[in-house]
């Protein structure tokens, strides 16, 4: 598919981050997806968010399933170890990968037909689980590869390229996301990077389950008048709940705002996410708000977008298991093999 | 009723089957029953025939006394215990002419309810509980252990070896030993006033039973897993692999358990269905971890599409089925042999997969262990091929062992020195001629070795292309690694007939159990076999070799559809008229009558001419 190499050679007078790569490091492959696609600007602001956080780009396995999100993670990251698994299976996969070693970052891109339809199911347990990972929805409410049938996420009378009304409810990611235990849900826009980066930083800073549902506009099929997922829909219905930076525990906090205008979190990693309140009062770690504030807004025909939910003290799977600190894929011999007097104990129990 | 008919005195062979209701606590008894005589060094072969179902229904404990060590079903009953009065009729007819009746005479039955060639000893269990105990659950319980005294006292098991199985099993509870110990002589006490005990059919203390222990093939293949290193286990709950999981959750936390922290050396994950613990199983595989799910032939389903990917992307992933009645939800606490192929062959498009199959719990327990080598060093899935015979039943088996010198095979797996040194990385680049490639493990070093693991088609350095050279090229190199596989999965045990014969026959997993007896019984009627028990899939060039070696070759299976004769026919190119089928399905285990009965028919039909006859057996 990527029939064009990128060249190798970086500018010498190109920016490099505290561990000496350049932003360059952070790509993959050329896209080949539609000019103009969503997700390769979804595709940029990971490059830019994980650049921004100074980690090695082969600490983090980006994991995704089948469709037109799902082949992104070869656009970006290129020394990760990548995982293009089973369609709507991501989820399972990047558990078991999560329980082997700890030590990684996980990304794992879907879609909204990956993630709502035939992957409902691992969406939900992964949420439940709260496996420590980013899992990202590339969501344009149509099949892309397949050529522009309605998936689950698109709104209810929203009409198709040719014309066709969906009758169906939609599935809303980030309510189910917040009802299922997922402990960081955001919503973003593919053109709002502004908005993007911080939250990507933010969701990897976060220990436990971070899901990101961003509105991703299909070029091809599902950008025209009557969808609710084009560029134009989104842009004049998105409603910031608010905005934010991310300052990684490096970084010094230095601009200085009035007391009640912001509001800042303290992350796992030492990483602070400062929430710029926009209009009316709103507190994202207040579960049950969360949940009404997004059903205003849904009934509004707004589209509910920021950072909406964020547990305060969040646990991951590995906390609720107890297992070892040390990645269980690095264990020796000696560690997992008890050896045969212990077998003789187990032979002597059963006579 | 007649007590004139009886046999002559047979000591440690016999078969008495317990009739129990399900939930009425009858198996801890019926478990001490079978302990004590194995303590008195008589071989047993103990099996619980039980419904999918918690309380309520029928249930039935058969325990087969074979100082021979006889480990299959022999068929038929020599006595029966009768306490279940849904089944009565059914019981009482499986009981041999000339056997005996065990049951709780309290109420008294019509003596049309009996049958005249067995003798009956009726005990009025209701009535001593009642009269002994006020407690409504301690009348229930007790009961079972009142007739596991009388039946001491009839079979002369020695009550100190059930009173030592009291004090291990209730260890700590003085009380309960106490209260089981009185039950217990109140019931033999009882038998010798009321019956002539011992019966003609007897327990005598023997050696045949030495360092073996008992143990079912679930437990077994749990404890093989840790020893093979596996450290992430993810399933969904399934009959009859449920208690393969929870036994490794044990075991793990037993000797797993981080001496220092306290935490644990190993993941367990109960999925939400088959989909996901493969999935998983598959991702943790992918990143460096042993993985495995336990299974039956349902999930199996569940997983084919999960299966072609860990095939074509070349994931390590240990599945363990343990086979039930199918198709369908099918018979789910019944034993088969039937995912050979389904197995064998699992997904879509051209997949082939490994398969090991073990005879015993002894045996799951090496292969449990191995199949993780296996998988890591094939970088493919492999499944351990258990059965609901093997892996619910508690054997008489030969004791674990385990090589102290021996390291985990971690197969190829290129380190970050390695790729720090310059050696080339093709993830699907057949280095050494075998079909393995190198893999890496994500996270191993900054900028070399990375790679983009996928369903779709590749090319050597693991880039997509639909180019079909390239496609041929790594589809061929997977046929070059399962040949590799031929060489690295148990051999066949081949053993000749005590005299020269054009004539053979194949088994493997539980029917073993009723092999060894029929093949002695089948060579006093004069029908000589070459045997060739499979251990594992791919086959190698002996099985070929065996068969090509002879006539005719009988293939042993519990199946209705031949599957191992259509993995053999398929896979070494065999004239299916060489082979023929003896087939057993009903979803109780194969016994040694049926086989004698079925090869001997067989075998005349084929003119294979007994070279001596000397007594049927």
């Amino acid at each position: 598919m990527t029939y064009l190499a990128k060249p190798k050679i970086h500018h010498p007078s190109l920016a490099k981050n505290s561990l000496g790569y350049t932003r360059r490091d952070y790509e993959g492959a050329i896209s080949t997806l539609c000019a103009g696609c969503g997700h390769d600007s979804i595709s940029a602001a990971i490059i830019q968010a994980f650049y921004e956080l100074d980690i090695p780009p082969h600490r983090v396995a980006k994991l995704s399933g089948i469709g037109c999100s799902s082949k992104t993670p070869t656009y970006f990251l290129g020394n990760s170890h990548g995982f293009n698994s089973v369609h709507g299976r991501m989820p399972s996969v990047l558990t078991g990968a999560a329980l082997a070693n700890r030590d990684l970052v996980y990304l794992g891109v879907s879609g909204d037909g990956d993630s709502a339809s035939i992957g409902l199911g691992q969406f939900a347990h992964v949420m439940r689980r709260g496996v420590n990972m980013v899992y990202i929805v590339e969501n344009n409410g149509v099949y892309g590869l397949t050529k522009g049938q309605f998936s689950a996420t698109a709104d209810r009378g929203s009409k198709s390229k040719r014309g066709a009304v969906n009758r169906d409810e939609p599935i809303d990611l980030a309510t189910l996301a917040i009802t299922l235990g997922a402990t960081f849900v955001a919503r973003s826009f593919s053109g709002d990077k502004d908005q993007l980066i911080p939250l990507i930083k933010a969701a990897v800073a976060h220990h436990g389950a971070a899901f990101i549902d961003v509105l991703s506009p299909c070029v091809a099929f599902n950008n025209h008048p009557g969808s609710t997922k084009s560029y134009d829909y989104v842009r004049e219905h998105n409603e910031s709940v608010n905005f934010l930076d991310f300052i990684s525990p490096r970084e010094e906090i230095t601009t200085e705002y009035a007391p009640g205008e912001v509001r800042s979190v303290v992350l796992h990693d030492g990483g602070t996410v400062r929430l710029h309140k926009v209009g009316r009062h709103y507190d994202p770690s207040d579960r049950a708000a969360a949940l009404a504030y997004l059903e205003t807004h849904r009934a509004a025909g707004e589209i509910l977008t920021g950072l909406i939910y964020l547990h305060p003290e969040s646990s991951d799977m590995h906390d609720a298991l107890e297992t070892i600190e040390a990645p269980l894929n690095a264990l020796t011999d000696a560690e997992l093999v008890p050896g045969n007097a212990a077998l003789a104990g187990v032979n002597a129990s059963l006579r | 009723m007649r007590t004139d008919v009886r046999p002559d005195v047979r000591v440690n062979d016999f078969v008495v089957k317990f009739a129990n209701v399900n939930g009425s606590g009858s198996a801890s008894a019926n478990g001490l029953f079978a302990r004590a005589i194995l303590r008195m060094g008589v071989p047993v072969a103990a099996r619980n025939i039980f419904p999918s179902n918690i309380q309520g229904l029928p249930t039935w404990y058969e325990v087969r006394v074979s100082g021979d060590g006889w480990r299959g079903r022999r068929g038929g009953v020599d006595l029966m215990v009768a306490m279940n009065p849904q089944t009565w009729d059914k019981d009482v007819a499986e009981i041999e002419p000339g056997g005996w009746l065990f049951y709780d005479s309290t109420k008294p039955l019509p003596a049309s309810r009996f049958r005249d060639d067995v003798t009956v000893l009726g005990m009025p269990l209701t009535a001593i509980c009642n009269a002994t105990y006020t407690d409504a659950r301690q009348r229930q319980l007790f009961k079972n252990v009142i007739y596991l005294g009388a039946l001491s006292a009839l079979l002369d098991i020695a009550p100190e070896e059930i009173d030592r199985l009291f004090g291990e099993q209730y260890k700590g509870k003085e009380a309960l030993i106490d209260s089981n110990r009185k039950a217990f002589a109140m019931g033999r006490e009882h038998a010798q006033q009321a019956f002539d005990c011992p019966l003609p059919i007897r327990v005598a203390r023997s050696d045949r039973v030495g360092e073996r222990i008992f143990i079912d093939g679930n437990s077994a293949a749990a404890l093989g897993a840790v020893y093979g290193g596996a450290t992430v286990a993810a399933w969904y709950p399934l009959t009859p692999s449920s208690s393969l999981a929870e036994s490794f959750q044990a075991y793990c936390r037993k000797f797993r358990t981080d001496p220092v922290s306290g935490k644990k050396r190993y993941a367990i994950i109960q999925a939400e269905d088959e989909l996901a613990s493969i999935g998983m199983v598959i991702g943790a595989a992918w990143n460096g971890a042993r993985a495995f799910t336990a299974t039956s032939g349902p999930g199996v389903s569940l997983m084919q599409e999960f299966l072609g990917l860990a095939y074509f992307a070349e994931i390590p992933a240990v599945l363990f089925n343990v086979q039930r009645g199918s198709p369908s939800t099918g018979m789910p606490t019944r034993t088969q042999q039937a995912d050979l192929l389904s197995c064998a062959y699992a997904s879509h498009g051209d997949t082939k997969h490994v398969l090991l199959l073990p005879e015993d719990p002894t045996e799951t327990f090496a292969m449990g262990a191995q199949a993780f080598d296996l998988a890591d060093r094939l970088q493919t899935p492999v499944f351990v091929m258990l059965d609901l015979d093997i892996g619910m039943q508690d054997w008489v088996t030969d004791p674990f062992e385990w090589d102290d010198a021996k390291r985990l095979d971690r197969g190829k797996v290129m380190s970050a020195a390695e790729l720090e040194a310059g050696r080339d990385f093709g993830r699907y680049l057949d280095v050494d001629g075998d079909g393995i490639p190198y893999r890496t493990y994500p996270g191993t070093h900054p900028s070399k070795g990375g790679y983009f693991t996928r369903g779709t088609s590749k090319d050597r350095y693991a880039r997509y292309t639909e180019e079909g050279p390239a496609y041929v090229d790594n589809m061929q190199r997977l046929l070059r690694k399962f040949e590799t596989a031929k060489s690295l999965v148990p051999a066949p045990v081949i053993t000749k007939a005590a005299k020269p014969t054009r004539s053979g026959v194949i088994w493997f997993g539980s029917s073993g159990a009723a092999m060894g007896e029929s093949l002695v019984a089948l060579e006093l009627e004069g029908i000589h076999l070459d045997r060739m028990r499979l251990r594992g899939f791919p086959f190698c060039d002996a099985v070929h070799d065996f068969i090509a070696a002879h006539d005719h070759v009988f293939v042993v299976e519990q199946n209705r559809d031949a599957q191992m004769k259509s993995l053999i026919v398929n896979e070494c190119g065999i004239d299916p008229a060489r082979l023929v089928s003896i087939l057993h399905y009903d979803g109780t285990p194969i016994t040694a009558r049926f086989v004698i009965r079925e090869i001997a028919e067989k075998a005349r039909l084929f003119n294979v001419t007994p070279l001596r006859r000397s007594g049927a057996a």
